[in-house]
């Protein structure tokens, strides 16, 4: 979803001059006269946003951007400061904490104050107290869009016709006095069907690895490969075109047997293990943590961390002929709205179809609507499959959690373990 | 229960026996006393039980295992760096104490609870269960839509549990019931604030935590005889602040926490607690659709806590400012479980608002078995001194 050192792949550089024009849009608003929507990542309203000509700011990717510069750890400590917990979400600390120290973009310019909070309240309860807490601070207005959780391991009508009746009474009335632009759904349509061939093209590429070796690093890789559709560009056609740039850097790996490129900028062929990750990745020591896949031979498969912005693997496609209800079923159907069954079926099913060795686990400490029964689904889906599960701990965006020594163990141990299950040996948990 | 010349100390050892016991022999027995009886359990923080009660079942209140259970089990599910309740619930789960248990709903609170539900669908997928969604967004005819939907929902599903239908009659007469209970407890509230020291938050707390447990009726008639007893009681007035303590409205601190609190010089006037049989504030319509008069009441008479979203910025946190005035209270405790995503997100905007409001605070967080309680204890003694000091 973000951006470290070594960029190679020419998807990436197209990703990267994206990330920067939106950042120059937020950053430049005042000279523009655009408004800024300040948006969380699962359940985002892109398509809709943009039929007023807003643009996106998304707090949870300026986290990660902070992570990766190594500047979040001193923005946790700042919020702390000011009295909040050392024990929640180290994202909204390093948002808020970013705001004492000059809230800084990436491109040097300071964010400006948001015209608009659009929180759109899908799969995680930190969503809604962070908005408040930024509502405190910019003093800006803030559109809740509450979308239910699928508890009960799937929607209903009753829950997208409660979201329809807010985008229609709510949001899309709030977007136009804020914007001062008249809705038209055709122009949503329009996006939306940018969005889906967007979406044909990332599902291709993800589903690729199920070949062997596989040409993607579907955790590692595919927080790039995520970026444009879960952030501030799905709808666009430069997420159409970067998909499309995506995909042919993919077959291309294909048809010369390579695997994904690593940070190093060598291809990553010579893969012994397989592995399914459930839950985000840590930022802060991102390259480093990668390294310690490869180098052991692991490559990842599939995972769950890029399914929080949409399910489109499972069948979900924006859809042009039913706009709202479409964006409703959009926000339902995101990975972290769904219970944990439905995520154990999913993973269990990925371990299977994808071939792969077992499921690691990557439990973030701050993180309750990944992390809150992460053990259950480790057994869970061990039980199912008969392949060894493991869990290792570390956190999002605060480097005084990332243990590196600990996690190599962990990994070493684990990767004996399947060597262990390939001899016919049994398996055994590698966790807490 | 019932009966004139009940004595606190009577009703007391009633309400702490059902607070210790976690095999929940009150229920079992309920449960035993007639055939085709069904318990339902529910979580903290707010669940409609008037619909459990309207479908002939025993609503039950689990509050986790407290402080005297071991966790042993619940530790495989959830790590270390979450909040206790979802283990120790698991716990009373995996050790058989809930074998009884026919369904639970899992209301809306957070994420930890969110995913417990789910747990539990996984480890106990015979029990009925649901997860209780209410709405974040109040207008009557979007939230309000929803929430008759979502009532009419958990309806067919006890119907279902219970092969019996329930009619608007039976959810009418439940509600009454349950409005004659809020009723009381708020004169139980009314009462401490008035005289705390002749209702020790000690005592109020078991009273109201075995309310969430028995029959509503007998409920209704144990406050009464609680206030009648409470107000003979001789009992000294001492040189203590009154302080409400917030912050505490899901997983709850061991019996022992408040009494420390109480110990160090302060009369806890207004709580949080086990908040389920209060968080509607006034009397629910019992004529009409109850489904409506449930929703309406929800929507536009429900308490501010950290599970709801409060849609004008400008008074967030107000809602515990006017309670502190209302009771009177000199100072605030806000007191969170440890990993409390929802009162440790809140905490900032809430003691803002009090700190404009010139209304002293401190803030700690506790587990459901923490044993320390000195420092607890030297802390709300700090506090005490410094307002009878500099207020
Ligand atoms: S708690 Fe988890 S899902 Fe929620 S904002 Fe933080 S990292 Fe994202
Ligand atoms: S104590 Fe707090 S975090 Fe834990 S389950 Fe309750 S509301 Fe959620």
């Amino acid at each position: 979803m973000s951006k470290p050192e070594a960029v190679k792949e020419p998807s990436m550089d197209m990703q990267k001059a994206m990330i920067a024009r939106n950042y120059e849009a937020i950053t430049s608003k005042h000279e523009t006269g655009r408004k800024v929507s300040n948006t969380f990542v699962p359940g985002n309203l892109n398509e809709l946003l943009m039929c007023f000509d807003i643009v996106n700011n998304l707090p949870e990717i300026n986290a990660i951007q902070a992570g990766m510069r190594k500047a979040s750890g001193g923005y946790i400590m700042e919020a702390e400061k000011s009295g909040h917990s050392e024990d929640v979400c180290t994202y909204v600390k390093a948002d808020i904490g970013q705001m004492s120290k000059g809230n800084i973009a990436p491109n040097g310019k300071p964010y400006p104050v948001p015209d608009v909070l659009m929180l759109s309240y899908t799969g995680c309860y930190t969503f809604m107290k962070w908005f408040e807490l930024l509502r405190e601070e910019y003093k800006c207005p803030t559109l809740m869009l509450h979308v239910p959780y699928e508890g009960d391991g799937h929607s209903t009508k009753n829950m997208r016709d409660y979201i329809v009746k807010q985008l229609k009474e709510v949001v899309i009335p709030g977007l136009e006095q804020v914007s001062g632009v008249k809705f038209d759904i055709d122009r949503l349509r329009q996006y939306l069907k940018n969005s889906a061939k967007a979406e044909d093209d990332l599902v291709w590429c993800l589903e690729q690895g199920k070949v062997k070796p596989s040409p993607i690093d579907a955790y590692f890789g595919g927080v790039y490969y995520i970026g444009p559709i879960f952030t501030a560009f799905r709808g666009t056609e430069d997420a159409v075109s970067y998909y499309e740039m995506l995909r042919k850097e993919v077959q291309g790996r294909i048809e010369n047997h390579q695997g994904p490129m690593t940070p190093e900028g060598t291809y990553f062929n010579d893969q012994k293990y397989r592995l399914i990750v459930e839950g985000p990745p840590n930022w802060t020591n991102f390259r480093e943590f990668w390294k310690m896949f490869y180098d052991e031979g692991a490559v990842v498969v599939a995972s769950s961390y890029t399914k929080v912005g949409g399910l489109y693997d499972q069948g979900f496609r924006h859809d042009p002929d039913n706009p709202l209800e479409s964006l409703a079923d959009y926000c339902l159907g995101c990975y972290t709205n769904l219970n944990l069954p439905t995520r154990v079926d999913l993973l269990a099913k990925y371990v299977e179809e994808y071939e792969a060795d077992g499921l690691l686990i990557n439990s973030i400490k701050s993180c309750n609507s990944f992390s809150a029964g992460q053990l259950m689904i480790m057994k869970e889906v061990e039980r199912r499959t008969g392949r060894p599960g493991a869990f290792i701990e570390t956190d999002l965006v605060d480097p005084r959690y990332f243990s590196a020594a600990n996690v190599k163990n962990r990994l070493e141990s684990y990767f004996q373990m399947i060597e262990q299950k390939r001899r016919g040996g049994g398996s055994k948990t590698v966790a807490a | 229960m019932s009966g004139k010349n009940k004595s606190v100390a009577d009703i007391m050892a009633v309400c702490q026996e059902m607070f210790e016991d976690l095999n929940f022999n009150y229920a079992r027995k309920w449960k035993a006393a007639k055939e085709g009886r069904k318990v339902i359990g529910f979580l903290p923080v707010y669940s409609p039980i008037e619909m459990i009660h309207a479908a002939g079942c025993l609503p039950l209140g689990i509050f986790g295992g407290g402080d005297q259970m071991e966790v042993i089990h619940g530790d495989a599910y959830y790590q270390s760096y979450i909040c206790r309740i979802p283990r120790s619930t698991i716990e009373l789960g995996v050790t058989n104490r809930l074998d009884f248990v026919d369904g639970m709903i899992f209301p809306f609170v957070c994420d930890v609870i969110r995913n417990l539900s789910g747990i539990w669908k996984l480890m106990f997928p015979n029990v009925w269960s649901k997860f209780f969604d209410t709405p974040q967004n109040y207008d009557k005819s979007i939230g309000g839509t929803y929430y008759i939907q979502e009532l009419q929902e958990l309806k067919e599903g006890l119907e279902t549990l219970t092969g019996r239908k329930i009619s608007d009659a039976d959810i009418q007469r439940s509600i009454g019931l349950y409005n004659e209970n809020r009723r009381l407890i708020r004169e139980v509230y009314a009462f401490r604030a008035k005289q705390p020291w002749l209702a020790p938050t000690s005592e109020v707390y078991v009273l109201m935590r075995a309310g969430l447990m028995m029959d509503v009726e007998e409920h209704n008639q144990m406050l009464k005889d609680y206030m009648a007893a409470a107000a003979k009681e001789d009992r000294p007035k001492r040189d203590n602040v009154r302080i409400s303590i917030y912050g505490s409205f899901c997983e709850q601190p061991p019996l022992n926490l408040i009494k420390s609190i109480e110990m160090a010089g302060c009369y806890v006037v207004d709580d949080d607690y086990s908040l389920n049989n209060r968080f509607l504030m006034v009397d629910v319509p019992t004529t009409g659709n109850p489904l409506e008069a449930l929703a309406i009441t929800y929507l536009e008479n429900s308490v501010e806590t950290s599970c709801k979203y409060v849609p004008d910025g400008k008074v967030k946190g107000q809602f515990h400012v006017d309670a502190v005035k209302a009771c009177g209270a000199e100072g605030v405790i806000y007191a969170t479980p440890s990993f409390c995503d929802p009162a440790l997100l809140d905490r900032p905007m809430v003691c803002n608002k009090l700190s404009e409001a010139g209304i002293p605070y401190i803030a700690f967080k506790y587990a459901e078995n923490s044993g320390q309680m000195q420092p607890i204890r030297e802390q709300a003694g700090t506090f005490a001194d410094s307002i009878k000091l500099w207020s």
